[in-house]
């Protein structure tokens, strides 16, 4: 640890440790940025759901995209699994069906920066995950 | 110091920025009750705690009443001094002091001269609305001194005598709310405490919560006994207070009235402490000239500043706060202890009375005194020097119930052989005094020339701490003075860290000296009654045929016919102590 | 690259930690470990989440899910199910008490909802013993911007501009308080944070102290630099080792890492800060009684003025304020007076932390903004009265505040409006009563106390609240009278009027409040001898109903004092003069034939 010395010293080190908390910053007010819900149950970690939300995490760091990626259990598309659920800041939630690694980053191009619409939406059968 | 516009009941009135809404007051003739609040302004000690609430008034735009004794005045200020909400506030306070307070009035020691009982009448309580529990607290009877914690109203002026104006530090406030008393850490008795019983607490308190230890029964039962034979010894404070006690403007002498007082009172001999206070000059000049002659002669390993040992509050006090200096103070006994040892020893044999058929009493202004009569140390095989040593208002109260009163009595002398004093036995009673009186002898001897002029001006005063240069035929001597124990920390402090340099120097527990002494006439705050005792000590030392102490006649006897010399081996046998270090005998008892 | 995927927040206040939240953390930490998942999801022990109730807390980030009452093995379950596969533990979940159902998430409790975290935004986020989360959370920065952007007055104005009023109980503007101090000249002055927090069942500051102990360094920093002082005191009871064990951390990291000490940030100024520890006297929260007991003098509030800000600690400049008052400081630097000051009423800006207890179902610290009613408090952060019972009333300000009623409840919260509906804003204790309390029995319980606490100093305070409450218990035994409520008035507007300090002078508002919101109460105890609640044991009659007794002797053997007669078979009966009311008849009777009248 090096003394803070100045002010200058203080906001770069505030930038760097800003990581610890971001996540917690992201989760205290979600509805601001966008949300992604990975189904985590034994069908989707099964059909590669912890892979597809490990790379979500990890490519939105970083193409610097604030967002918060939680899991949650059975969507109940087993059928489609892995599954996700993304709520862009004021729209209503979209649900993606069989999303590997591809598709997500095709997500993430697309549907997320741009709000194009991709292939493989789910029609919404369900009240939105809690 | 700035003008400030205020008006009190509408009536406008100028005053200076500082003044306090009581002393506005005052200044339109409007008396404000008050109870905790004191001002010893000659002393310089002013207590205002805010704490009893009596003084309480109204202040225009103030939410709640303000304590007048601690609310300063502002520019545009308008109080009000009795309203229906004042007059209320004051009195249901004043039933919620009484409600816990023990109502003993007619026994109680204080009974006529308490404070509360005075301001309850003046207040018009004549029904107690508020009644409860009362607060009860263990009693703790000292040699000297008893607290009856009951009848404390927390108005805490002893915490300022003893921690502010003594810095003792024995009494302070414990326990909290209802249950919240005055005492000494860890709730020890006095006895047990660094107490000093200098008495400073007992002379301002306001109720009957600290008082003397009574020994007037004793006295009467000793003079009832046909084998004792009972003497009695005065102190030069007495004599210029006691009038006090019957009516008598301060100030007043009473050194003939007492004695016949005494002798009616049935007192076999009636002696005066100022013929010891003239054997003590003797001792302790002649220690001071030894010291001085030798520390002039190069002596090295000898020890100055001198300090005098004639208050024994004050030698309690370097016993507890400075032991280390214990061999500074003059090893010569206070005058009340070489009274005793010469009488128990010289006297009965003049008299021919055993010793433990003598007794003697002591009348002093002190408290101390009490303490200082119970000393191991002065007694020979468990026989006291002095058994029973009573204050001024104990002896009040031992005419009152036997004679009656004093002011029509004749003037009567004292009895002869240890009775003739000269006036710098008088001067022991004020502050500088000792040091006066000691100068006047010493000169003497020292120079071996006569003084003429005996008055030592630059030693009188009520200054708290007081240094004068005294001119011995050429040698310059540096005296200090100091009265009140705090002032007397001062001085000692001073000397420890070798800031000071001072050949000789005066203390005096009590402010004033004895004639503010803890045991005499109550003043009420009023210090105008210390300068009147004092100016009469003076004028007993005016009216006085001889005023040096070696010049007394019967001292010269006593040494001629006893002692042989000053600081002989027997007059250091009998007049002479040593003291301890008391420092470690403050114990907590578990 | 592993990455963070989790946080799970374990509570590390006081009241969790009592109810073993540091276990349930090392469980946590040790299950995540079994699955290899440590890199994945991180234990995080935070400050209070102010549903102390509820305890320990166990939040999970980002998805927000507040688990209740978690017990050390709880963990596996956790881990297994949620943090694998991504299932709630439904069991621990949050039960709404109005809709009994379960909560999900924080996000949806009532008991955030309408809470703004300004003084607590910290509270449950970060790690506090962390000086390096409390950074990324801006610590330090408003110190930075006053020691290189503002002049002292510039930031006496920010604070002044923003209406920040002392949380402490005197509610005195903060910015003047500051101004004053920093006008007295003198060699040294000092800080003192005041966190002898004392009301019974108030721990405000003990949250903020525990949870985010830089924002109050920091505050105190700023203090320093405005009044001309560089030496800060925190005036702590010893009954908060948890929090002076987090003060030290707190101020060790922030020595090391030079945003206290010496030259902080190269500008030249100097902070050093130590704490002082207060033996648990309410009395000490008066800050001239607090500046004596750190002197090492009695702790007993002297007449003012002098004011600390003139001659306060060792007789030098002194500013003193509360803990919450100065973890406002920052956030006002940072994001601007205007903003505080956009929160709030008229008079009182900003915030308010509140100690909610009682009859009520959410027990528990809450941050809201002034002007919020009480309704708002009670009714939807506070979930409502226990068990369905009716809402009496609601003492505000700690033990010498006011009861207040049904007519205050939409009155918005603030200084002013609660010292005129005869109560007050006090630290922000805040507690709840149903129709089952007496109010003379609560106007004598908070009696008690100011009893215990007055510090004997002045008369009115000293023996007159001793006898209020030997008037109050008189009433409660059945044995007063109608004198007795006239005295119990003029005594009360008598201390009030003539005490010396802040206790005193607020002590009989439970009384006074209680005397005029519930009057009657009061005459039904004197008159008819009858405490509508049933609370005044004395007045309680168990009586037996003739008609239903069959004469089982249950009763009468029960009796610890023999004061049941009757025959075997015949209808007993209950002797009045002998009955010490201890319930034990009314418990045995099968019958149902002991009523309590």
């Amino acid at each position: 640890m090096n003394k803070i010395k100045n002010l200058d010293d203080l906001r770069k080190m505030k930038q760097d440790l800003q990581n610890k908390i971001k996540l917690r910053e992201r989760g205290d007010s979600p509805e601001a940025i966008v949300q992604i819900k990975v189904g985590m149950a034994t069908s989707g970690i099964a059909s590669g759901a912890k892979e597809v939300m490990n790379y979500l995490i990890e490519e939105l760091e970083k193409r610097n995209i604030d967002a918060v990626v939680t899991q949650v259990g059975d969507m109940g598309y087993c059928y489609a699994e892995p599954t996700i659920e993304v709520t862009l800041p004021g729209k209503e939630p979209v649900v993606f069906g069989y999303v590997n690694i591809a598709k997500a980053d095709e997500i993430i191009e697309k549907y997320i920066k741009n709000g194009e619409l991709v292939e493989g939406i789910l029609p919404a059968n369900y009240q939105s995950i809690d | 110091m700035s003008l400030i516009n205020i008006k009190i009941n509408g009536k406008e009135l100028q005053v200076e920025e500082g003044t306090t809404i009581l002393q506005a007051a005052k200044k339109v003739g409007i008396e404000i009750p008050t109870l905790c609040y004191m001002n010893l302004h000659d002393l310089n000690i002013e207590h205002n705690p805010g704490g009893c609430r009596i003084c309480v008034v109204e202040v225009e735009g103030r939410r709640n009443l303000a304590p007048s004794c601690v609310t300063k005045v502002w520019e545009g200020m308008s109080v009000k001094t009795h309203t229906m909400r004042v007059l209320n506030a004051r009195r249901t306070v004043m039933e919620l002091i009484l409600s816990d307070h023990p109502f003993e009035c007619l026994t109680c020691a204080k009974n006529g001269n308490c404070d509360l009982q005075k301001l309850a009448q003046d207040l018009g309580v004549r029904e107690i609305h508020y009644q409860g529990e009362q607060s009860t607290y263990k009693e703790d009877k000292s040699p000297a001194i008893i607290r009856d914690m009951d009848k404390c109203i927390m108005c805490r002026r002893c915490e300022t005598m003893c921690n502010d104006v003594q810095t003792c530090g024995v009494l302070s406030g414990i326990n909290r709310g209802f249950t919240a008393v005055v005492a000494p850490a860890f709730e020890q008795d006095l006895i047990k405490s660094p107490c000093t019983f200098c008495g400073q607490c007992v002379a301002v308190c306001p109720t009957g919560a600290l008082t003397e230890r009574d020994y007037t029964n004793r006295v009467i039962r000793a003079l009832a006994d046909p084998t004792k034979t009972v003497i009695v010894q005065t102190a030069p404070a007495v004599r210029v207070a006691l009038g006090e006690e019957f009516g008598l403007p301060a100030g007043t002498i009473v050194t003939g009235k007492m004695v016949a007082a005494l002798r009616r009172l049935g007192f076999d001999k009636v002696y005066d402490t100022d013929f010891a206070a003239d054997l003590t000059i003797m001792e302790e000049g002649t220690e001071f000239l030894d010291r001085l002659s030798r520390y002039l002669n190069g002596d090295k390993n000898v020890k100055l500043p001198i300090l005098t040992s004639c208050c024994p509050g004050w030698v309690n006090f370097f016993e507890y706060n400075f032991p280390d200096m214990r061999d500074i103070p003059s090893t010569a006994k206070s005058p009340q202890q070489m009274f005793g040892a010469i009488a128990k020893t010289y006297l009965a044999e003049k008299l021919g009375v055993k010793r433990e058929n003598l007794v003697v009493v002591s009348v002093m202004p002190c408290l101390a005194k009490k303490y200082e009569a119970e000393r191991e140390e002065f007694r020979v095989d468990g026989n006291p020097d002095v058994d029973f040593s009573i204050s001024t208002r104990e002896l009040a109260h031992l005419i009152k119930q036997t004679i009656g009163d004093i002011k029509d009595l004749p003037d009567e002398d004292f009895d002869k052989l240890m009775g003739e004093s000269t006036g710098a036995g008088v001067i022991f009673g004020n502050t500088g005094g000792v040091i006066e009186a000691a100068c006047r002898t010493a000169y003497e001897i020292y120079t071996g020339k006569t003084l003429e002029k005996v008055e030592f001006h630059q030693l009188r005063g009520f200054e708290s701490v007081r240094s004068a240069v005294v001119d011995f035929d050429g040698l310059k001597l540096n005296i200090g003075i100091a009265h009140g124990l705090g002032n007397a920390r001062k001085l000692l402090e001073c000397i420890r860290n070798g800031e000071c340099e001072f050949h000789a120097i005066e203390i005096m527990a009590c402010p004033g000296g004895c004639i503010g002494g803890g045991g005499q006439p109550l003043h009420h705050g009023n210090t105008e009654i210390l300068k009147a005792r004092a100016a009469a000590i003076y004028k007993e030392d005016e009216g006085k045929a001889l005023r040096k102490s070696h010049e007394n006649p019967e001292i010269i006897k006593l040494y001629e016919e006893f002692l042989g010399k000053p600081s002989s081996e027997k007059a250091h046998h009998l007049l002479h102590t040593k003291y301890f270090d008391k420092k470690k005998r403050i114990y907590i008892e578990k | 690259m592993s990455t963070v995927k989790m946080h799970l927040l374990v509570c590390g206040g006081t009241g969790c930690v009592s109810s073993y939240s540091p276990q349930v953390a090392e469980s946590l930490i040790k299950e995540l470990e079994a699955h290899g998942l440590q890199d994945e999801c991180k234990v995080v022990k935070t400050g209070c989440f102010g549903f102390c109730e509820q305890g320990p807390i166990v939040k999970v980030i980002p998805d927000n899910t507040f688990y209740t009452k978690v017990a050390p093995e709880d963990a596996k379950e956790i881990i297994e199910e949620h943090i694998i596969k991504g299932r709630k533990v439904d069991r621990l979940l949050y039960t709404d008490p109005k809709k009994q159902e379960h909560v999900p998430d924080s996000k949806h409790m009532e008991f955030y909802k309408k809470q703004i975290r300004i003084a607590l935004r910290n509270c449950g986020f970060i790690d506090p013993e962390n000086i390096e989360e409390a950074i990324a959370r801006d610590a330090y920065s408003a110190l930075g911007k006053c020691l290189t952007e503002l002049t002292p007055q510039e930031v006496i104005d920010i604070i002044k501009k923003s209406g920040l009023r002392g949380r402490g109980g005197g509610g005195f503007p903060t910015g003047i308080k500051w101004e004053i101090a920093a006008k007295n000249a003198s060699d040294q002055k000092y800080v003192v944070c005041n966190a002898d927090e004392g009301d019974p069942g108030a721990f405000m500051d003990r949250s903020v102290l525990e949870g985010d102990p830089h924002s109050v360094l920091e505050a105190m920093a700023i203090c320093g630099y405005c009044i001309g002082a560089n030496k800060g005191l925190i005036y702590i009871r010893a009954e908060y080792p948890l929090a002076i064990k987090r003060l030290k951390i707190a101020i060790k990291q922030a020595m090391e890492y030079g945003v206290l000490g010496d030259d902080i940030f190269g500008t030249g100024f100097s902070f050093h800060i130590e704490l002082r520890y207060g033996a648990g006297a309410f009395v000490c929260g008066e800050e001239t009684a607090l500046i004596h007991s750190m002197e090492g003098q009695r702790g007993e509030p002297t007449v003012k003025p002098p004011f600390p800000a003139e001659a306060g600690y060792l007789g030098k400049p002194t500013n003193v304020n509360n803990v919450e008052t100065f973890a406002n400081v920052p956030p006002i630097i940072l994001k601007g007076a205007e903003w505080f000051s956009s929160i709030g009423t008229e008079r009182s800006k900003g915030t308010k932390v509140f100690a909610l207890a009682g009859k009520i179902n959410n027990v528990g610290l809450i941050e809201v903004p002034m002007g919020i009613t009480l309704r708002e408090v009670i009714f939807e952060i506070g979930g409502g009265i226990k068990n369905g019972k009716k809402f009496k009333a609601v003492q505000t300000g700690g033990p010498s505040g006011g009861c207040l009623t049904e007519t205050h409840l939409d009155t918005p919260i603030d200084f002013d409006n609660l010292l005129a509906a005869g109560s007050m804003m006090g630290s922000g204790g805040m507690i709840v009563m149903d129709e089952d309390d007496c109010m003379v029995s609560i106007a004598k319980f908070f009696l008690e106390f100011t009893v215990e606490e007055s510090c004997g100093k002045c008369s009115p305070c000293r023996i007159g609240n001793k006898r209020l409450y030997e008037i109050l218990d008189k009433i409660t035994q059945g044995k007063g009278t109608m004198e007795d409520l006239e005295l119990l008035r003029n005594l009360s507007e008598v201390i009030k009027d003539t005490s010396l300090c802040g206790l005193g002078q607020s002590s009989p508002n439970p009384v006074l409040s209680t005397l005029t919101n519930f009057w009657d109460e009061y005459v039904e105890h004197v008159t008819e001898k009858k405490c509508r609640a049933g609370q005044c044991t004395a007045l309680k009659k168990y009586i037996i109903d003739e008609e239903a007794c069959v004469g089982c002797t249950a009763c009468a053997r029960a009796c610890p004092v023999n004061a049941i007669s009757g025959e075997r078979k015949m209808p007993h009966n209950i002797n009045q003069d002998i009955c010490i009311k201890c319930g034990a008849c009314y418990e045995k009777c099968k019958f149902n034939a002991i009523f309590i009248k």
